[in-house]
């Protein structure tokens, strides 16, 4: 059995909240800190479609760029940030492990 | 502001909302359709009319775009009547037990039954955090939706956006306003080729303004828009005057007003009786994705399921001393209103 990772949600205040997820079950990291029951709604349930699940990620490994769908996306957003990403576009790996993110998606 | 006068007012265009229309059609109770969006179809019209579903008993693969066309095809031998892009914002209950449901624009619709079908909320605009924003809403500059394109003739209108909904409005306009600008924060548009190609011709052939890598940062006004400021990627910010200043960034749905209408809620959901999809409050319903219930699955098919055991219900209320009886439509073929 593999190890769950911990990723760390920054709220609007500043605090950092511990969620751990697991990475032997394929999930994307939008699945994840919603089964953490996290605020995203993920309207779309990661078909890149509604952008409700935007995170910030402001500690992050290298990850691979985004697909056109995401960026389409991405960019018709007013709430864009240099290291914005759709968290449902995300695969739970083990490097993932340390990421500190802030949710964007209701904004 | 206008008023209605109807049987059943439906709260969402949705594919639910769409189809109670067809169920309360076959028992002959008319209704009246609102919804905040300019369009009808819910998600399926605002989120993905392009992909296609597989869980429509009959069709083995429909674009959510065609299943909501066959779906006005459907409701229109019941003559349905709608009010679009304006949302709900009060929904009362009357003396006489009927209700009275008043929009945003101040629509007022008189009804003896309700029934929301309002989805995971009404959609709203994403708005850009942009300082005062707020103070030129409501007729006096900036929009978020564009219900009539004529109100914008011959004026000068600056859009910000690069989606497909930004770049279709662009076109529209081009023709239609005195000066056109886009602001698009990208370099280049990822959406629907034709459209991108057509926006760039357009800007080279002088119909419009395109500017690229640039942001919508501030609006100017006194009372009424204006100019906007235009930053340009790593230059000089500058104005803009316009007359009209409309950020495209697609929609979240929220829940908004129903919170306030005294129906018992669970985690933003309409808490309903399963005998018939009733709410606490007598004669207002709630069908498809807005409603809980132990088991409740958001699917389209559930919702129809749901709008059919309502009408029977409904037609209760409203014909109280009329005995509802099951009729197949195969056996009159479908009556009209
Ligand atoms: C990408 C995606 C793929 C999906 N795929 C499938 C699938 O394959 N099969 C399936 O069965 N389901 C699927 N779904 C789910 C399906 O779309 C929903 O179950 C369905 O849309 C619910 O319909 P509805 O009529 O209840 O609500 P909605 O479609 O959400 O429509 C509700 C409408 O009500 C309006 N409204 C709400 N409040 C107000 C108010 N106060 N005033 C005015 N208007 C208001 C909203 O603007 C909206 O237009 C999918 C959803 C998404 C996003
Ligand atoms: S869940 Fe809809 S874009 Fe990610």
């Amino acid at each position: 059995m593999q190890e769950d990772i911990t990723v760390y949600v920054e709220t609007a205040t500043g605090e950092r909240v511990e969620v751990l997820i697991p990475t032997d079950m394929g999930l994307s990291l939008m699945e994840g800190l919603k089964a953490n029951e996290l605020d995203i709604l993920a309207t779309c349930g990661g078909m890149a479609l509604c952008a409700t699940c935007h995170v910030e990620l402001l500690q992050a490994p290298e990850l691979p760029e985004p697909s056109d769908d995401e960026l389409y996306m991405l960019e018709n957003l007013p709430n864009l940030t240099d290291s914005s990403r759709l968290s449902c576009q995300i695969k739970v790996t083990p490097a993932l492990n340390g990421t500190v993110l802030r949710l964007k998606g209701n904004d | 502001m206008s008023t209605v006068t109807t049987d059943i007012c439906i709260i969402g265009a949705g594919p639910v909302g769409l189809f109670a229309v067809f169920e309360a059609g076959l028992l002959k109770m008319k209704c009246h359709v609102i919804d905040a969006l300019p369009q009808v179809g819910g998600q399926l019209s605002e989120i993905y009319p392009k992909k296609p579903i597989y869980d429509i008993p009959g069709f083995p693969s429909i674009l959510a775009g065609d299943l909501i066309k066959n779906q006005m095809e459907q409701i229109a031998p019941f003559h349905p009547t709608f009010t679009l892009g304006e949302r709900v914002e009060e929904l009362e209950k009357l003396e006489d037990g009927s209700f009275k449901v008043v929009s945003s624009e101040g629509t007022e619709i008189f009804c003896k039954v309700v029934v929301i079908a309002g989805g995971l909320g009404s959609f709203e605009p994403r708005k850009p955090a942009i300082e005062n924003l707020a103070n030129y809403e409501g007729g006096k500059g900036v929009n978020y939706m564009i219900l009539d394109p004529e109100h914008f003739r011959d004026k000068r209108v600056v859009l910000a956006g690069g989606g497909d909904s930004a770049l279709d409005w662009a076109i529209f306009l081009a023709d239609v306003a005195k000066e056109l600008t886009l602001v698009h924060r990208g370099t280049t548009f990822r959406g629907a080729p034709e459209s991108a190609a057509k926006v760039t011709s357009l800007a080279e052939e002088g119909h419009m303004r395109l500017l690229l890598k640039s942001n919508v940062t501030e609006v100017h006004g006194n009372g009424q828009l204006e100019a906007v400021t235009v930053v340009p990627d790593g230059a000089d910010a500058y104005q803009i005057e316009t007359d009209y200043f409309i950020p495209l960034f697609g929609l979240v749905p929220k829940l908004g007003p129903l919170e306030n209408w005294g129906l018992e809620l669970d985690k933003s959901a309409i808490v309903v009786n399963t005998f018939d999809y009733s709410t606490n409050i007598p004669g207002v319903y709630a069908i498809g994705d807005i409603n809980t219930y132990p088991g409740k699955l958001k699917l389209i098919l559930c919702g129809y399921h749901e709008a059919a055991l309502m009408a029977q219900s409904a037609y209760n209320v409203i014909y109280p001393d009329k005995k509802f009886v099951l009729k197949y439509t195969t056996v009159n073929g479908v009556p009209t209103l």
